[in-house]
């Protein structure tokens, strides 16, 4: 199962019907979704994301695999490019036979999803799309290239 | 040769260069001051597998990917 990827804001409606349907099929007892909403603050017309999808897809089998041995299953979708404000760019959903298993593994999931997902925010302001610096993580093992020896 | 591609807002052409090491790139790319700045906080994936070690060696053909911080959602 791969992460879902969009161009522009995503569908929610529809992303949602979706994985409601796939889990419904097979006897979850939970289902716990996670909608990001891009809000309107400082001036921003809308956010803008890049992705590099190689290492997106390997960090999230590396989660899937961590929440099947919970006996969960995960699901995401991201936008790429512009997201205007009031629409979403990120969702993130727990399947789970037990509620205690999906709310933590939410928690913990989208937490990792911040500080380790290879994705770049940009703020879209008159126009102009700058980097979310002041806003974004070092991944682990950052800096690496700027050790001498 | 390796080729290294800079993501994200680095937002610069990749290049390739000979190196055996991961010590061998940061040796060059330190000698680009406009790369300082993104050195000191990329994290760095060799073939699209993070690395964590400097001594990491390389091949011909292998793709560094500088990965500066991140902000998903």
């Amino acid at each position: 199962m791969m992460v879902e990827i969009y161009d522009g804001p995503l569908d929610i409606k529809t992303i949602f019907a979706n994985w409601l349907e796939d889990g419904m099929e097979r006897n979850w007892g939970a289902f716990i979704p996670f909608i990001g909403i891009v809000r309107e603050e400082d001036g921003i017309e809308a956010l803008s994301f890049d992705i590099y999808q190689p290492i997106l897809d390997s960090w999230f089998n590396d989660w899937q695999a961590k929440a099947k041995k919970r006996g969960a299953i995960l699901k995401m979708a991201h936008s790429r490019g512009d997201v205007p404000v009031h629409t979403s760019s990120y969702m993130s959903a727990i399947f789970s036979p037990k509620r205690r298993v999906a709310l933590e593994l939410i928690d913990e999931f989208v937490e990792d999803f911040k500080a380790n997902a290879p994705i770049w925010k940009y703020d879209i302001i008159n126009g102009k799309r700058v980097y979310a610096e002041g806003r974004s993580t070092p991944m682990r093992g950052a800096g690496l290239l700027s050790k001498k020896d | 040769m390796v080729k290294i591609e800079f993501l994200g807002p680095i937002a610069r052409a990749s290049i390739d260069i000979e190196a055996s090491s991961l010590k061998d790139v940061a040796l060059y790319l330190q000698q680009d001051s406009e790369l300082t700045i993104w050195l000191d906080k990329s994290a760095i994936a060799v073939n699209d597998i993070m690395v964590c070690d400097l001594n990491h060696t390389l091949k011909d053909g292998d793709k560094i990917s500088l990965l500066p911080p991140v902000c998903g959602g």
